[in-house]
């Protein structure tokens, strides 16, 4: 959980790193992917280290599905008879809601693909103009709202992620782990900044 | 007198010659058991506490076969955890005068020259081996800045050699026994058996050969055979209903060894602990003791003024009795247990307590504060404090904390020799269980170091003299002495369930105990014990007609493992008070009203009582018999003990 | 103060339970809880009912025996407090209390609010001790340990192996008491030798008796009575990774 969450995380930063450029506009915007896909390009070929990535991605996906199903399936396994009365949560509300956190991203990233990526939700759809793909979808008011709570439930998932994953990994301990909370605080709250930044100036026409 | 005078008796076991020499060359005459055959002799360990978790693990590692058992729902809750104060060994580390020789010599002063001098010697050697073998397991004793080892002094001692884990010494050591004998499960060399409870033993052509038990949980009666029986059961202090020992404490297992010839010593040696919490109403269920070493810094008092009902800190100066730093201004607060309780039985009787119904004395670290800071106090205490303030809502660093002694430990047990071994061949006892070594009282920080001595160190080299003999023939499950014992199990679980009466086998324990407290308890005289000899035969009759013990005896039913504890517990209170009858001097824990010095202090009679009382059980109605042995002082002359 | 108490009665291993009411008057706000029970039960058994079966043994909380759901907290409302030592001046008058025992399939129901811990000793048996036979210790001060790792270990080695850790969780894991263990030896220099042997092959053991895994969810630590802290969990994973990645001991 903790490599291959640490690998999306990785990519989910770039992403963000990527979307901030359309506060530059758009020429800057859509020479994203272009040079995206030229990295590595004498070694790799045209568009090859995002191949790599995308499969990379993928593998982390699936990865990551499949041992949180079988965590959830543990936990079931686990205690066969349920609480009659549960006081909920103890310990953080993002601890409690990674499953069904999970989920919504998941879920999220389907439509997210379908709509910028392959563009066939997209009411723009043009695949060489992201930029007026992106500005095209914010104008709708669901469509911010569908993005920003996929947003903030990632930044939910992210923060209880981020630390977990120090946790499993065996880097906290007593000194640090105060420390480690407000680091992933602190990077869930940044990275939700970023990405809400995008229709937040859309719709607000800080970008048209 | 409702006994019976039989023949003296010895410890042919001991060995004679100069004393610090005596337990090399005695391990140097013990037989030993050809490895090859240890593989072939099996040893029940009854209890899992310091003693029998000790033991049974050790022989484990040696090879032995081990049938383990407890009561509860692993061997690592035996009653050895809540012990809190720390560990007695005679390292000298601080350099602070300490030796063999004192240790020694302190806890037989200590125990009222009422103890063995070759044990006691014996006990003050294996000490410092203890240490090494705690730490060496992992257990997390309390160290200073330099990475050594840190000690305190502790009840009464004037050298520091009390090795301690904050306020939970017996649970670090326990887990460190426990965690011994997990390994030893784990490779095979021990059958653990939780969740069972013995109640009875059998003995077979002569030799202790198993033990009957009944599984907790499926109601199971069964018997277990071996080639010897360990019983490290602990202590009886549960006789009295209140004490600080854990609710399941019980006598059932050395008391059914005595049923079976195994002679019981000094039953009526009972050590009330000054510093406990005191009852707060009638559902009190136990009693929660408060370390010893809050003594160290915290000062004792009461009001000068009887029925003075201020609260403390309304009360001036002038106007408090630092009683014991009155009484015995050279020990102060630090006097021994049984001095320390009777002090404040005392000033409560003469109407000077605190607190409801006026039983407690305040134990005020209001000084120590002022002198070390709170914090300072906090990084000693903090855990007691808090457990106080968890008990009663009061707190400690706000107002005086207030005590009153309680039942707390049993120095007499089953008798047995140097080797360990009781009356009965095959049977040995260790830890709380047997007699051998606190005379008639015990020392603070001695118990855990008997427990692990024995376990450690005294069983697994004496057991192999014994097994050397063996294997023995196998006893068959049909042996009329198998049969015997089990069937008499059943009865007595059939004969509980179907008495079916109208009052709740608790209700029968409180009443025994308070008898006991008040006839038996801290201040004995002729007149409360012939009352309560009266009494209990009558309140046991009672509770044969009239208990009701709900359910059936398949299955977990724990009002008929309470009710099984209770009805032993009424034989046993009778002959402690026949014992305490008898013994009309008063020494350590055993106080007689009609023994004291003019000064009220406790008056030894060595010419009649220098000796081990062993008892021997006649029969249910028969008086039981007394058998004496005589105590020897070579190296400690006997003198009135005085901590004034 | 008068409470209502809502008991799960369970006859037996095998059986079904239920949740139970009884009214209990006269409840003094010194008792503590077992306190509470013990009077309750004297009234059933003299009602001619069966008592509800709880463990407890030195109810001075350290023994670890007793522990219970209470109103849906391990060991109920007070922190750092076991079952035994929570004190009854805690509830209020007309309060209605549920209580539940632990739940989890390591730790199967005997009977009401009675279970089985013994998973808990297949742990320490797999691995949670140093080897260490009597008679073969150097003098106790061979090896002087600093004082901070001394009072690190004795931190986790005041688990008393109550389980709440395991009730309270939302995965049913018992890594909280694991990593207390591992981080007690793993941190003393006796421990070292069998440091990652013994973190291997006590979470081996963990994982094959059906305690669910660590997600971190952090509800264990506020429920232990003793205090352990979340960060013994991430000392024991990086002794396990360690282990791992130099392949240096398979569990046994
Ligand atoms: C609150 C408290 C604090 C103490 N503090 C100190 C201290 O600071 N220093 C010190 O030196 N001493 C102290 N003591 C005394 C000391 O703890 C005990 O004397 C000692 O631990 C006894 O150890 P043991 O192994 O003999 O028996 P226990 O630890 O009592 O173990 C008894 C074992 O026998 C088993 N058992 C009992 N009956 C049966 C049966 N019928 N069938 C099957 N199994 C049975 C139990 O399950 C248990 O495993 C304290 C005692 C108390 C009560
Ligand atoms: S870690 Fe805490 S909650 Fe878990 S068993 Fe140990 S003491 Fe109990
Ligand atoms: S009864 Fe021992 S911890 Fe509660």
């Amino acid at each position: 959980m903790a490599v291959t969450g640490g690998a999306m995380f990785l990519f989910v930063i770039g992403h963000m790193a990527g979307n901030l450029k359309v506060l530059f506009g758009p020429e800057a915007f859509n020479e994203h992917p272009k040079w995206l896909r030229s990295i590595g390009e004498g070694l790799l070929g045209h568009g090859g280290f995002v191949w790599i990535a995308r499969v990379g991605l993928l593998l982390s996906l699936v990865l990551h599905m499949t041992a949180a199903i079988q965590l959830a399936r543990r936990a079931r396994t686990a205690r066969p008879a349920r609480y009659q009365h549960r006081r909920p949560v103890q310990g953080s509300y993002a601890a409690r809601t990674m499953r069904w956190g999970g989920v919504i991203i998941a879920l999220f990233l389907v439509y997210h693909l379908m709509d910028l990526t392959a563009g066939w939700l997209n009411p723009v759809g043009d695949l060489e103009n992201p930029y007026g793909n992106v500005t095209a979808d914010f104008r709708h008011w669901y469509v911010s709202l569908t993005y920003a709570v996929a947003i903030v439930t990632l930044g939910f998932h992210i923060r209880h992620g981020v630390w977990s994953a120090l946790q499993t990994l065996g880097a906290s301990n007593g000194a640090r782990q105060r420390v480690l909370r407000g680091v992933a605080l602190g990077v869930a709250v940044a990275i939700c900044a970023g990405f809400l930044a995008v229709p937040f100036s859309v719709l607000t026409g800080l970008v048209k | 007198m409702r006994y019976v005078e039989g023949a003296p008796i010895a410890d042919t076991a001991a060995p004679g010659g100069p004393i610090e020499t005596r337990w090399d060359r005695h391990r140097f005459g013990t037989r030993l058991v050809n490895p090859a055959n240890k593989r072939k002799l099996t040893v029940i360990v009854v209890g899992t506490g310091l003693a029998g978790g000790a033991a049974a693990a050790t022989l484990g590692e040696l090879g032995y076969n081990v049938l383990s058992f407890c009561y509860q729902d692993s061997p690592r809750r035996a009653h050895s955890i809540a012990a809190q104060g720390g560990i007695n060994a005679a390292k000298n580390y601080r350099n602070d005068g300490d030796s063999v020789h004192r240790l020694f010599y302190d806890t037989v002063k200590g125990g009222d020259f009422r103890s063995r001098e070759s044990n006691v010697y014996r006990l003050a050697q294996i000490s410092v081996e203890i240490i090494d073998q705690c730490v060496a397991q992992g257990v997390p004793f309390a160290r200073e800045y330099g990475g050594l080892l840190d000690t305190r002094s502790f009840g009464g001692a004037q050298v520091s050699r009390t090795f301690y884990a904050r306020g939970q010494t017996g649970q670090q050591l326990l887990l460190g026994a426990y965690q011994a004998l997990a390994r030893q499960v784990n490779a095979g060399r021990v059958k653990m058996h939780p969740r069972t409870e013995m109640l009875d033993l059998v003995v077979a052509d002569g030799r202790a050969r198993g033990i009957v038990a009944r599984d907790l949980v499926t109601g199971e009666v069964t018997t277990h055979l071996a080639d010897a029986v360990v019983l490290a059961t602990g202590g009886y202090g549960n006789v009295f209903y209140l004490s600080t020992n854990a609710k399941g404490c019980n006598a059932t297992a050395i008391w059914r060894a005595h049923r079976r010839g195994a002679l019981l010593a000094n039953p009526c040696y009972t050590q009330i602990h000054p510093t406990c919490i005191p009852v707060s109403g009638d559902h009190q269920s136990k009693l929660t003791l408060m370390s010893e070493s809050l003594r160290n810094d915290g000062r004792v008092w009461v009001p000068v003024r009887a029925g003075d009902t201020r609260p403390a800190n309304q009360i001036p100066e002038s106007e408090r009795d630092y009683y014991l730093e009155r009484i015995y201004p050279s020990f102060g607060n630090l006097v021994p247990r049984d001095i320390a309780s009777r002090a404040a039985k005392n000033v409560c009787d003469s109407g000077h307590g605190v607190g409801p119904g006026g039983l407690g004395v305040y134990l005020d670290f209001a000084d120590a504060i002022r002198r070390l800071g709170k914090p300072a106090v906090e990084a000693k205490y903090g855990n007691l404090f808090e457990m106080y303030q968890r008990i009663t809502g009061e707190d400690p660093y706000e107002v005086p904390m207030r005590i009153y002694p309680a039942v707390h430990y049993t120095m007499g047990g089953l008798w047995v020799d140097y080797d360990l071994q009781s009356t009965i061949p095959g049977l040995f006892v260790v830890g709380e269980a047997n007699f051998s070594d606190h005379g008639a009282n015990r020392l603070g920080a001695s118990a855990l170091m008997q427990g692990l001595a024995d376990g450690y160190f005294v069983l697994p080299n004496t057991i192999g003299g014994y097994l050397a003999d063996g294997p023995f023939d196998p006893v068959p499950a049909d042996h009329p002495a198998v049969t015997e014992a089990e069937t008499g199990v059943r009865d007595r679980v059939a004969r509980l369930l179907a008495v079916n009466g109208d009052r709740t086998v608790d209700s029968f324990h409180r009443e025994l105990g308070r008898l006991m407290w008040d006839h038996c308890g801290m201040e004995r005289s002729e007149e409360g014990l012939r009352k309560a000899l009266e009494r209990i035969p009558e309140l046991r009759q009672e509770f044969w007609e009239r208990v009701r013990v709900p359910g059936d005896g398949e299955g977990l039913n724990q009002a008929l493992e309470k009710a099984g504890r209770v009805a032993d517990f009424f034989e046993l209170a009778e002959l402690m008070c026949v014992d305490a009858l008898h013994r009309t001097e008063s020494c350590g824990g055993h106080f007689r009203a009609e023994s004291q010095t003019p000064d009220g202090e406790a008056l030894r009679d060595d010419e009649r009582f220098s000796y081990v009382a062993a008892w021997e059980y006649a029969g249910a109605d028969e008086p039981p018999v007394l058998h004496r042995e005589a105590l020897d002082f070579e190296y400690v002359t006997p003198s009135q003990r005085s901590y004034k | 103060m008068r409470l209502t108490l809502r008991v799960w009665r369970q006859a037996g291993p095998d059986e079904d339970g239920r949740l139970v009411d009884y009214a209990v008057d006269d409840v003094s706000p010194d008792m503590s809880f077992l306190e509470m029970l013990d009077v309750l039960n004297e009234r059933l058994v003299l009602d001619g009912e069966e008592p509800i079966a709880f463990d407890h043994d030195c109810r001075e909380g350290i023994c670890g025996m007793c522990g219970m759901m209470i109103n849906g907290v391990a060991h109920g409302p007070e922190r750092a407090t076991t079952t035994c030592q929570l004190h009854m001046r805690h509830f209020s008058d007309g309060d209605v209390v549920v209580i539940e025992p632990w739940r989890a399939r390591a730790f199967p129901v005997i009977r009401d609010l009675v279970v089985d811990r013994g998973a808990f000793d297949r742990i320490i048996e797999a691995g949670g001790y140093i080897t260490a036979p009597t008679g073969s210790a150097p003098d106790a001060h061979a090896i002087p340990i600093p004082k901070p790792d001394a009072d690190k270990a004795f931190e986790a080695a005041a688990c008393i192996g109550c389980g709440a850790c395991v009730a309270a969780c939302p995965n049913g894991s018992g890594m909280l008491f694991t990593a207390a263990k591992a981080t007690h030896l793993g941190l003393l220099p006796q421990g070292q030798p069998e440091r990652h042997s013994r973190a291997v092959d006590m979470l081996a053991t963990h994982d094959a008796l059906d305690f669910g895994g660590c997600t971190n969810a952090g509800e264990c630590a506020p429920a232990c009575p003793k205090g352990i802290p979340l960060e013994s969990i991430a000392r024991l994973n990086r002794d396990v990774l360690r282990a791992t990645v130099s392949g240096a001991h398979k569990p046994r």
